[in-house]
C-alpha cells in the first residue's frame, strides 16, 4: 500500500510538469493552430532564467590582498560577492538562497518577451503553412536556441538548489501511520505540485473568467466569426502564445532544483509532452491536463519493481502503449474536438 | 526533350564504379607501403574523434584541448609537458618519426553510428594514421571494431567497460583508462573501512554495456567482503528523472544505494536520490549511504553540493603528486602545461587522452614505423611511468593498462570549483590486476593485427 502511495505521488509530480508543458503545447495549438516544436525549448530556457539569475547574485570581484595560492601556485584572491557588498551578508545570502523562487519575476518578462518575438518573428509567418512546414521550422528553432544556450552555459549540467527551507523529505508514513520512512517525498516536489496546480488553476480563470479568456475561447471554436464581429483575435492570439511561453517557462525555472539544468532538457520533454497533448485530444486544455497526469502516474506505476519484475521494459513504453491504446479507442483523444486537424 | 532510362541495374553498377574509384587511391597507398594510410610527405595525421555537441561535449572539449597540448608538445612548442617526465627518452620534441603531426577531428555525438561514420571519414578522407578519443564504452567499443577492420591503431579514449578490452578487445586497439573491474576492486576495501562488511546494497543501473559490467563488478567485489545485495534496478539510459526507482529504496530494507551511472544520468540520479533526503536518513540502524563508482570532475561539478562525501574511483586526479608524492610524477607538468594554457586543471579525460597520444607517438618512434602492426607490437607489455599515474603496463594479452587506482570523495566544502573532489586512498596496481581469462572479460579474441593492407 505504501509503495502505491509513493508511486501516486511521484506519478502527481511527473504529471504536473507534463501537463504544464501540454498546457502551452496545446493553448498556442488551440489558439494559433500552430505545431509548436520549440516549446521544449521554451522550457528549457525557463530553467535558464532560474540558472541565469543564480549566476548573477554570485557575481563577485576579487579581494585586493591574495587568501592562497591557485592550483597553479599563483596568488589567489578570494571571491567577494557584490550581493553581499550591496544588501548587507543576511539579506544577500537570503537573495542566492531563494534564487529560484526569485526567478518566478525574473522570468516572467523574459518568457513573455520571448513569446512574442517568437511568434511575431517567426511563428506568425507559418499559419497559412502546412503542419508539417510548422513542425521543420519549430523543430529547427529549438535547435538554434539549445545552441545558444549550450554556447553560452556549456554542455554540463547546472547545478542549481532549491531554498534551505525546502530541501529534504516530508515523512508522509508517520502522517499516515505507516513506518517512518515507507512513504517519504520531497519537500521541492511537493511546492512543484502546488506550484503547477496553482498555474494551471490560474490559466483557466483567465480563460473562463475575463473577457480577453472569453474572446479566446470563442476564437478557438470559431476563428472567423469572432473576425466578422470586429474583433482583432490575431492580437489576442498573440498575446496567448506569450501566455503559453510564460507558463512552459515557469514549468522551467521551478523544476531547476529537481533536475540540474542542461541545454538539452527541453528534447527530453518535448516527445512527452506532444505524447500528452495528442492523448488528451489536440486543442483541449482539460485533455492536456488531465492526459499529462494520467501519462505521470502511469509511468511511475510501470516503473515499481513488482511491475518490471512481470513485464521487463514496460517503463520505456508505457506512456507510448496507452497513447496507442487511447489512440485506437478514442482517435481524438480523451477529450478532442471534432474537426481539430481533420481535414 | 531528352529522355533519361534510369535502371536499378545502372544505378547499381555506376555506383560500385564510383566506390571503386574513390576506394583506389587507398588501396594503392596501402599497397606501396604494407600499411593502410603512409605518411608519405612532411607530415603524419592523427584523427581525434571527440564528443564536440550532445551530452559530453565539455568532456570531449577537455580531450581536444589534451590532444591539441600533445601535438604541440610531440612538435616542439611550448614547455614540453608530459614529455619532459616520461620514462621512454624516445620523443625528442621533432615530431613522430620526423614528420611534424598533424590531427583532424571527428564528433562522436555520444553515438555509436556518428562516432564510426567520422572516424571513417577521417581515415578515408583525411589519411589519418591512429584515432584517438571518445567519452563513452559504446562508442569506444563501436570505433575500436572499425578501426581493426580498416587497419589503424585505435587508442581509446574515456571508456570504463569492461568489455572494451574484455569481449570487444581488438588488436589494433588499445585503452590507457581503467574499467569497471578495477574501480570495484580498488573500492571495496575502501567501502569496507567506511561503512563496514554488513550492509545491504541497492543497486539503479545505468542499461547498457558499461552500466552492466560497472554493475556486475561492484556486486561481486563487495558480495566478496560480505555486503548483500538487495535489489539491481536496470534504468533506461534516457531517463532524466529518476524519483520512480529512488522512491522505493528506502523501504526495501537497503542501507546503501550504488549509482552506476554516469555523466547526466549520475548527475540526476544523484540529485533525485539527495532530494528524497536518502543522506540523513538510517535504515537497518545505520546510516544510509550513496556510491557512484566512476567519478568525474564534470560529473561531480553537475551535481555540485549533493557530491559532498561520496566515494567513488577515477582514473587520474590533478592532486595526484603533490598529495601522493613522486609516484606519480607527471602530473603536475601536465597540470602545469594544461593551466597555463588553458586557465583551468585537466580533467582524467584530458590526462588519458594526452597520455595516448604520448604513447602512440613513443610506439612509433620505437617501432621505426608507423605500421599499425609494428606499433601495436612495441605497446604490447610496454612498461612506462611518468606519465601521471605511476608505473604502468600495457598488458600484452589484452591491451588493457594496469596502473594505481585513485579513490575519491566529493569534498563537503570546496576551496574553489578546482578541488571538488578529495582523494581518498590510492588503491595499488596488484590490488586490481586480474587474469587475462577472468569470467568478466570472456567471450572475445584479440586477434590478428590489421595494417590494412
Amino acid at each position: 500500500m505504501d509503495a502505491i502511495i509513493l508511486q501516486l505521488l511521484n506519478g502527481l509530480d511527473k504529471g504536473s510538469a507534463y501537463a504544464l508543458i501540454a498546457l502551452g503545447l496545446t493553448l498556442i495549438f488551440g489558439t494559433l493552430g500552430v505545431v509548436n516544436f520549440a516549446h521544449g525549448a521554451i522550457f528549457m530556457i525557463g530553467a535558464f532564467c532560474a540558472v541565469t539569475l543564480s549566476k548573477l547574485f554570485n557575481l563577485s570581484h576579487k579581494s585586493s590582498e591574495p587568501s592562497g595560492t591557485d592550483f597553479l601556485g599563483n596568488p589567489k584572491y578570494e571571491d567577494i560577492l557584490y550581493v553581499k557588498d550591496w544588501f548587507g551578508e543576511s539579506f544577500g545570502s537570503w537573495m542566492i538562497d531563494w534564487s529560484v523562487p526569485l526567478a518566478v519575476l525574473f522570468a516572467i518578462p523574459i518568457m513573455v518577451g520571448l513569446g512574442f518575438i517568437m511568434e511575431r518573428g517567426l511563428i506568425k509567418h507559418f499559419y497559412k503553412r502546412p503542419h508539417a512546414d510548422q513542425i521543420l521550422v519549430t523543430f529547427g528553432l529549438a535547435i538554434v536556441l539549445q545552441e545558444i544556450i549550450k554556447y553560452f552555459y556549456g554542455a554540463n549540467p547546472i547545478p542549481t538548489t532549491a531554498p534551505e527551507a525546502f530541501r529534504g523529505s516530508f515523512d508522509f508514513g508517520v502522517l499516515l501511520g505507516f513506518d517512518p520512512n515507507a512513504i517519504i517525498y520531497p519537500y521541492w516536489r511537493l511546492v512543484y505540485f502546488g506550484f503547477s496546480a496553482l498555474i494551471i488553476g490560474a490559466v483557466f480563470a483567465f480563460l473562463q473568467f475575463t473577457t480577453f479568456g472569453m474572446v479566446v475561447r470563442a476564437g478557438m471554436a470559431d476563428r472567423e466569426t469572432v473576425g466578422l464581429l470586429g474583433i482583432n483575435i490575431n492580437r489576442r492570439f498573440t498575446i496567448m502564445f506569450g501566455i503559453a511561453a510564460a507558463v512552459a517557462g515557469l514549468a522551467g525555472v521551478m523544476y531547476a532544483p529537481i533536475n540540474s539544468p542542461n541545454y538539452h532538457m527541453g528534447m527530453d520533454f518535448l516527445v512527452l509532452s506532444f505524447v500528452v497533448v495528442v492523448v488528451g485530444g489536440m486543442g483541449s486544455l482539460p485533455g492536456a491536463v488531465l492526459a499529462g497526469f494520467l501519462l505521470g502516474i502511469l509511468e511511475s506505476f510501470a516503473s515499481m519493481n513488482e511491475v518490471k519484475n512481470v513485464l521487463p521494459g514496460i517503463d520505456q513504453i508505457i506512456i507510448y502503449l496507452v497513447a496507442i491504446i487511447i489512440l485506437l479507442t478514442r482517435p481524438r483523444g480523451l477529450m478532442g474536438r471534432r474537426g481539430v486537424m481533420e481535414e | 526533350m531528352s529522355k533519361y532510362d534510369v535502371t536499378r541495374r545502372g544505378v547499381l553498377r555506376t555506383g560500385a564504379i564510383a566506390g571503386a574509384g574513390f576506394a583506389l587511391p587507398t588501396y594503392l597507398r596501402a599497397q606501396e607501403s604494407g600499411y593502410l594510410n603512409a605518411p608519405t610527405g612532411s607530415t603524419v595525421t592523427l584523427g581525434f574523434n571527440v564528443p564536440q555537441t550532445g551530452p559530453y561535449a565539455d568532456e570531449g572539449a577537455d580531450e581536444l584541448r589534451a590532444f591539441e597540448l600533445a601535438v604541440e608538445h610531440l612538435n616542439g612548442e611550448g614547455d614540453g609537458g608530459m614529455l619532459n617526465t616520461f620514462s621512454s627518452k624516445s620523443l625528442s620534441g621533432s615530431g613522430i618519426l620526423g614528420k611534424k603531426v598533424d590531427f583532424v577531428t571527428g564528433d562522436t555525438q555520444t553515438k555509436s553510428d556518428a562516432a564510426r561514420a567520422s572516424a571513417k571519414s577521417m581515415i578515408e578522407k583525411d589519411g589519418a594514421i591512429m584515432i584517438s578519443g571518445g567519452s563513452s564504452s559504446g562508442v569506444a567499443v563501436a570505433v575500436q571494431g572499425l578501426c581493426q577492420e580498416a587497419g589503424v591503431i585505435f587508442m581509446a579514449g574515456l571508456t570504463h567497460s569492461n568489455d572494451t578490452t574484455g569481449k570487444d578487445k581488438k588488436a589494433n586497439g588499445f585503452r590507457h583508462f581503467f574499467n569497471a573491474y578495477m574501480s570495484a576492486a580498488a573500492l571495496a576495501p575502501v567501502l569496507k573501512n567506511l561503512y563496514g562488511d554488513d550492509r545491504r546494497a541497492y543497486h539503479l543501473t545505468a542499461d547498457y554495456t558499461w552500466g552492466w559490467t560497472q554493475q556486475e563488478s561492484i556486486a561481486a567485489a563487495t558480495e566478496a567482503m560480505g555486503w548483500e545485495t538487495v535489489n539491481n534496478v536496470l534504468t533506461p539510459l534516457a531517463s532524466t528523472d529518476f524519483s520512480s526507482y529512488i522512491a522505493p529504496v528506502l523501504n526495501s530494507g537497503a542501507d546503501v544505494l550504488v549509482l552506476n551511472h554516469y555523466g547526466g544520468n549520475m548527475v540526476n540520479s544523484l540529485t533525485n536520490a539527495v532530494q528524497f533526503g536518502l543522506r540523513e536518513k538510517q535504515a537497518n540502524g545505520k546510516n544510509f549511504e550513496i556510491v557512484v563508482p566512476l567519478y568525474s570532475e564534470l560529473m561531480a561539478k553537475g551535481a555540485g553540493k549533493n557530491i559532498a562525501g561520496i566515494v567513488g574511483s577515477q582514473n587520474w586526479d590533478w592532486k595526484l603528486e603533490n598529495e601522493m608524492g613522486d609516484k606519480y610524477a607527471g602530473t603536475n607538468a601536465f597540470v602545469k602545461s594544461f593551466g597555463e594554457k588553458y586557465g583551468f586543471p585537466p580533467s582524467q579525460a584530458a590526462q588519458t587522452c594526452y597520455a595516448q597520444t604520448l604513447l602512440y607517438a613513443d610506439a612509433a618512434e620505437r617501432a621505426g614505423t608507423f605500421n599499425p602492426c609494428g606499433i601495436a607490437e612495441a605497446l604490447a607489455g610496454y612498461e612506462f611511468d611518468g606519465l601521471g599515474n605511476g608505473p604502468t603496463t600495457y598488458r600484452a594479452e589484452d591491451h588493457q593498462c594496469f596502473k594505481d587506482v585513485v579513490v575519491v570523495k566529493g569534498a563537503a566544502d570546496p576551496e574553489d570549483e578546482f578541488n571538488l573532489v578529495e582523494i581518498v586512498e590510492v588503491t595499488p596496481v596488484e590490488q586490481v590486476t586480474y587474469a587475462p581469462d577472468h569470467p568478466m572479460f570472456a567471450g572475445g579474441e584479440l586477434g590478428q593485427c590489421n595494417p590494412g593492407a
